[in-house]
């Protein structure tokens, strides 16, 4: 199965006439190197998601149309079986909020504005019993969650999580169509030598192991080219990223698991490109007798 | 499976021996086998005839009369269009193409234009059939030599094809073909470009390997080679068609056939 891999030099030869490398291996080095930028924007897009998702789970408003009843409210709200945490919003801070929407004449002292309560409930509280109660406590008040008003956040986050994987698999088909490209080409290029070698009674094994092992090392030389040169792009821009991330999201941008992924991508260019040459390279030779 | 070849049809007669007495088997079967290229006309037509195994044998024919394509039949680089090839007794007709690199692996082919690859050295070249074969370096290294000095060629080993003469290619092919003691050597105008007397140090060996048990078939025009090769069977080829196929016609004509051919 992997005879290729361990070409000897006689036959390594074979296929070698003299001439620099050619077009795959910078194209699969490009490929590699966007395939390893995007999938590392689309894995801290997915862990941005995650990171807003979890801290807005358990989170709520309460909106009071009355803030002079905030105080008597909070008390009444805090004492809610599976509320962890109820903190009223300033109203220093909530005028500054509304400022910034009406402008600076717009909110004046006889405007009232609402009173605003964060609450945060335990674990596995149910939300629907709290909601209801907040309502027996605080009539009229509006009792929403955070993570719906994140959702639109969330769902764009998501959508370009997807067009991300989507993007990486693109570019994954478009290096494979490279590679068939190239397989033929090399295939033509070398028809001689292997009208020769299918006379002389070489097998389509023995003839696939020499492109597939001359493409798998262009992939080789390409991925670790793209790849080494992703690393170093993720390592200038991952500081600012870092920081980012920590003020969108308060979480690093990428983990342990990612970097993995993200080392594993040219490592499956190169599976990729030694399968797509050896079926190229076996379909062209089935062609002839 | 490979299916067995019957020796039905026309072919079922006895072929003639090559001079050295006795009943030979037959090494190739042709049964009404004919060829034809695309939609045109066919190029050979109605191809019966055996050939013994150890036996030396000339195809000769006007240009264009379907030498090469005969040869091509012969080494497995063509699939007839009707009828059935038998070879070293066992019927290619429905072979899977996977099963053929075994049987070329048989035979030695010396191609008309050399056919050397051109980035390899003389050794790689006259080295190749026996690496496909899978031997090891050891194994290549002192029979290569050998057939390189063999063909006159030893202190050339490491010339690339393009720096050679046309007959030190011509040589080299040869090697190439021999190296792995075929069972059958194709030959396609082994000598249209070499002078007189490389032509016949090729014939002699030709001839040293039929000796060895080699059956040739040698496609040419040179009737001078012809002449020189007593033994030897004549198979012509005109129209498509091929006369003497039996091979009573000894070469040269009227002279009785001697040993060694």
């Amino acid at each position: 199965m992997f005879a290729w891999l361990t070409a000897s030099v006689p036959d390594r030869r074979l296929l070698s006439d003299g001439r620099l490398r050619g077009p795959t291996l910078y194209v699969i080095a490009i490929m590699t190197f966007a395939m390893i930028v995007v999938a590392a924007a689309g894995l801290a897009l997915s862990n941005a998601a995650g990171i807003v998702a979890r801290g807005v789970e358990s989170r709520y408003a309460i909106q009071l149309n009355d803030s002079a009843t905030s105080t008597r409210a909070v008390g009444a709200i805090r004492s809610i079986p599976g509320v962890a945490k109820a903190v009223p919003v300033p109203e220093a801070e909530m005028r500054e909020t509304l400022q910034r929407w009406l402008g600076p004449g717009g909110l004046g002292e006889e405007l009232p504005v609402p009173a605003l309560i964060n609450v945060e409930l335990a674990p596995n509280a149910d939300s629907a019993a709290i909601g209801r109660r907040v309502e027996q406590v605080a009539p009229g008040a509006r009792f929403v969650a955070h993570s719906q008003v994140v959702r639109p956040l969330l769902k764009s986050l998501r959508v370009l999580q997807w067009l991300a994987a989507a993007l990486v698999v693109l570019m994954a088909a478009a290096t494979s169509a490279v590679v068939v490209l190239a397989a033929r080409g090399a295939f033509d290029t070398h028809r001689s030598t292997i009208d020769v070698m299918h006379g002389l009674g070489a097998t389509d094994e023995q003839v696939t192991n020499l492109f597939q092992r001359k493409i798998a090392v262009d992939a080789l030389i390409g991925a670790a080219a793209g790849g080494l040169a992703a690393a170093l792009a993720l390592l200038v821009l991952g500081g600012s990223a870092s920081a980012l991330a920590g003020d969108l999201a308060g979480g690093p941008p990428l983990f342990g698991t990612d970097f993995l992924i993200l080392a594993l991508l040219p490592v499956g260019a190169v599976i990729l490109a030694a399968f797509v040459a050896r079926s190229a390279v076996l379909a062209a030779l089935r062609q002839s007798l | 499976m490979r299916r067995h070849w019957q020796g039905g049809g026309p072919c079922a007669r006895q072929v003639p021996g090559n001079g050295k007495g006795g009943a030979l088997t037959a090494i190739v079967e042709f049964d009404s086998v004919g060829l034809r290229y695309g939609t045109g006309a066919e190029v050979l037509r109605d191809l019966n005839f055996r050939l013994s195994k150890g036996a030396f044998y000339f195809l000769t024919g006007p240009s264009g009369a379907g030498k090469t394509s005969l040869l091509k039949l012969l080494y497995l680089a063509q699939r007839p269009t009707r009828g059935r090839i038998g070879l070293f007794g066992e019927e290619l007709g429905d072979m899977p193409r996977d099963a053929l690199p075994a049987f070329r692996r048989r035979i030695g082919v010396v191609f008309q234009d050399f056919r050397l690859i051109r980035h390899l050295s003389a050794f790689d070249n006259v080295a190749l059939p026996l690496r496909i074969a899978g031997k090891s370096e050891a194994e290549v290294e002192g029979p290569v030599r050998e057939m390189l000095a063999w063909v006159g060629l030893a202190d050339r080993a490491s010339a690339r094809p393009a720096t050679l003469s046309g007959g030190e290619q011509q040589r080299v092919a040869i090697a190439r073909a021999v190296i792995s003691q075929p069972e059958l050597l194709v030959a396609d105008e082994p000598t249209g470009n070499v002078d007189a007397d490389m032509a016949q140090r090729l014939l002699h060996l030709f001839t040293a390997l039929n000796r060895l048990g080699t059956t040739i078939v040698v496609a040419t025009h040179d009737l001078g080679l012809i002449a020189s090769a007593p033994g030897a069977q004549m198979m012509r080829l005109e129209g498509g068609i091929l006369s003497d196929p039996t091979g009573t016609l000894r070469n040269p004509p009227g002279r009785p056939a001697s040993g060694g051919g």
